[in-house]
């Protein structure tokens, strides 16, 4: 029947071998170090025995915990900060037709996505020492600050494209019945881009939660995350302690990437 | 002013864009649409009708002119500060509002107690008979509900005038005749102006107590349905509204010299030189060979009621007569035949 058959992509030549390479690639180091993480031992490569060992001695350390806490106080504030900001961003861009310098800024909104992170991090150091001197202020601020600012791509992606695939009319709607700007945006903008926005924090969330660049250069004396501080200890000796941590962090980014998958499904 | 006028739009223009890619999406419009009645703007896509309700909904500002509501000068009121309300051709319903609160929306707007708003809404909701789909979500509905829902939430601010753009087009027939009736009982028991958009020239002709009709952004004529169709002003019209035929012509003595050569006898009020006349399929009447005009069936359509006949005149123009399928007369194709116009219901427009 279907004489000239669509392109499929699985019938080239080393189709199945190219993708079972990536797929090992992607994913060998990541099951060895969760498979090493319940290692009763003391070696991140030699098995000593099935063990929970070093999942109690990192959440009994100290230093964990308040790298950990530190972590998620930052995510969470560099998520609201920066899905408040690519919110307004998306519906400035997206919701007034073509204007001048449109494209400049796009680019100028997702500059974190393309300058290299080592300049940023460069950058706001210098930025932040001086600024530091100037005021004495040495606390969580400027981490969250940082986060919040390269966190802002991650979350306009989605909010964008949820602005883009929204009706216009329903605004015109609500402006023919009555509601003011800021009724339409709360009563209808608002709720319609709900999902988009959740998916947009929880993007932003995993960004920060995981950086270590930006975080390792702006950080003060004892402003570890749970990122510097794994970096902090691989420089020592390297326990399967390390693997307990990562797994955590791993099964945490994984709930909220299954949270992501079932908002954005249910649009609409 | 006059305040029997609902709407008055004076001299308005809407051009997009500026230079030589200026485009007018309305030239010069003037029009008074009275309180109370049913005035439907009937055109082709693109013959600015929308951009017409849209400047009277505030949702385009007019280049130049003003609109006036009862008198007012709104030329400039943002559309949320206009008495106004508009049933949208795709609805536009609020998607994660129930039936309830997309109808209880305006009135929550302009601020009435929820207590005011729930009786409201479930009058309204009374009167397009859905009171049993409150609580329901618009996708939860089919068409013709969600139309009614569209519908129940622009007459629940009771609003001046009621625009409604295009609103059956999404319809299927029998859903679209019913609404037609719908629409003119609402609109009687309402007593709200209604100004109607659509490009279908039926559903104006039943429904509407006036129509303008218009074109390339100009209004080409306004009146009731009848003088529309019957008395059209020019040739854009006579062939928008109903099927009309077209035979060009010279003023020669009483009558008009067409094409074949015949010369037939037309109302004329002191018209000279070329005319078109314009002809409906039914006042064409075709007779026996030596009567009229010569002419030759060469093809024919059975319609139920009616049979529409193709017929060639002398030079091969072609035009269609509608005769009733019971009116005795046996015509096969390839007959010559003699066809006589009714003159008084012939319509002589300038060429």
């Amino acid at each position: 029947m279907a004489r000239a058959r669509s392109f499929d992509v699985t019938t080239l030549p080393g189709f199945a071998i190219t993708a079972i390479l990536a797929f090992v690639l992607l994913y060998a180091p990541i099951i060895t170090l969760v498979f090493y993480s319940f290692n009763g031992g003391n070696s991140v490569n030699q098995w000593g025995g099935l063990s929970l060992k070093w999942y109690a001695i990192a959440a009994q350390n100290e230093a964990v915990q308040q790298a950990a806490l530190r972590s998620l106080i930052i995510a969470l504030w560099a998520a609201v900060i920066a899905t408040a900001v690519a919110t307004m961003a998306a519906l400035g861009t997206t919701r007034r037709g073509k204007f001048k310098g449109q494209t400049f800024i796009y680019i100028v909104i997702n500059q974190p996505l393309m300058v290299p992170e080592i300049v940023t991090a460069v950058a706001l150091l210098i930025f932040f020492s001086s600024v530091k001197i100037a005021t004495g202020y040495s606390g969580l601020g400027y981490l969250i600050l940082a986060h919040s600012a390269f966190c802002v791509p991650f979350a306009y992606l989605p909010i964008k494209a949820r602005v883009e695939g929204m009706d216009t009319s329903m605004e015109t709607a609500a402006a023919d019945l009555y509601a003011t700007s800021w009724n339409t945006f709360r009563f209808i903008t608002l709720p319609l881009l709900l999902p988009g926005i959740i998916a947009g924090a929880m993007l932003a969330f995993i960004t920060s939660l995981d950086n270590v660049i930006i975080t390792e250069f702006v950080k003060s004396a004892g402003q570890d995350t749970l990122p510097t501080y794994m970096l902090g200890q691989l420089r020592r000796a390297m326990t399967p302690e390390v693997n307990a941590i990562s797994t955590a962090l791993l099964a945490l980014t994984v709930l909220i990437l299954i949270i992501f998958y079932f908002v954005t499904k249910k649009r609409d | 002013m006059k305040t029997d006028h609902a709407i008055d739009a004076c001299n308005v223009s809407k051009i997009y864009g500026a230079g030589a890619r200026a485009v007018t999406a309305l030239g010069d419009v003037s029009i008074g649409i009275k309180q109370g009645e049913f005035f439907t703007l009937l055109g082709p896509s693109g013959c600015g009708k929308t951009t017409l309700l849209r400047c009277i909904a505030g949702f385009e500002t007019p280049t130049s002119g003003t609109i006036l509501l009862f008198g007012r000068d709104i030329t400039h009121t943002p559309p949320n500060q206009r008495p106004v309300n508009t049933v949208f051709q795709s609805y536009a319903l609020f998607p994660h509002l129930s039936v309830a609160q997309n109808v209880g929306f305006g009135l929550k707007m302009q601020g009435k107690p929820a207590a005011e708003v729930a009786q409201e809404v479930e009058r309204v909701l009374a009167l397009v008979k859905l009171e049993d789909f409150a609580d329901r979500l618009p996708q939860q509905l089919s068409g013709g509900q969600q139309q009614r829902v569209a519908l129940a939430r622009a007459l629940a601010p009771k609003p001046e005038v009621l625009l409604l753009d295009e609103p059956l087009s999404a319809l299927d027939l029998k859903l679209r005749k019913e609404m037609q009736s719908e629409l003119k009982r609402l609109q009687t028991e309402t007593g709200i102006t209604f100004i109607f958009v659509t490009h279908d020239q039926e559903e104006a002709l039943t429904m509407s107590d006036r129509i303008g009709v218009m074109s390339a952004g100009a209004l080409m004529q306004v009146g009731p349905p009848r003088e529309i169709y019957d008395h059209p002003v020019n040739r854009f019209v006579a062939d928008f509204i109903g099927e009309t035929n077209f035979l060009v012509g010279q003023v020669d003595g009483q009558g008009l010299r067409i094409g074949s050569g015949d010369v037939i006898a037309v109302p004329l009020n002191g018209q000279t030189g070329e005319v078109t006349l314009a002809v409906r399929p039914e006042q064409i009447n075709i007779g026996p060979a030596g009567t009229g005009v010569a002419a030759k069936i060469i093809d024919m359509t059975y319609l139920g009621t009616d049979t529409h006949y193709t017929v060639a005149l002398g030079d091969a123009s072609t035009l269609v007569a509608r005769v009733q399928s019971n009116s005795g007369a046996s015509l096969s194709v390839g007959d010559s035949v003699g066809i006589t116009f009714d003159a008084k219901a012939v319509q002589v427009l300038a060429s």
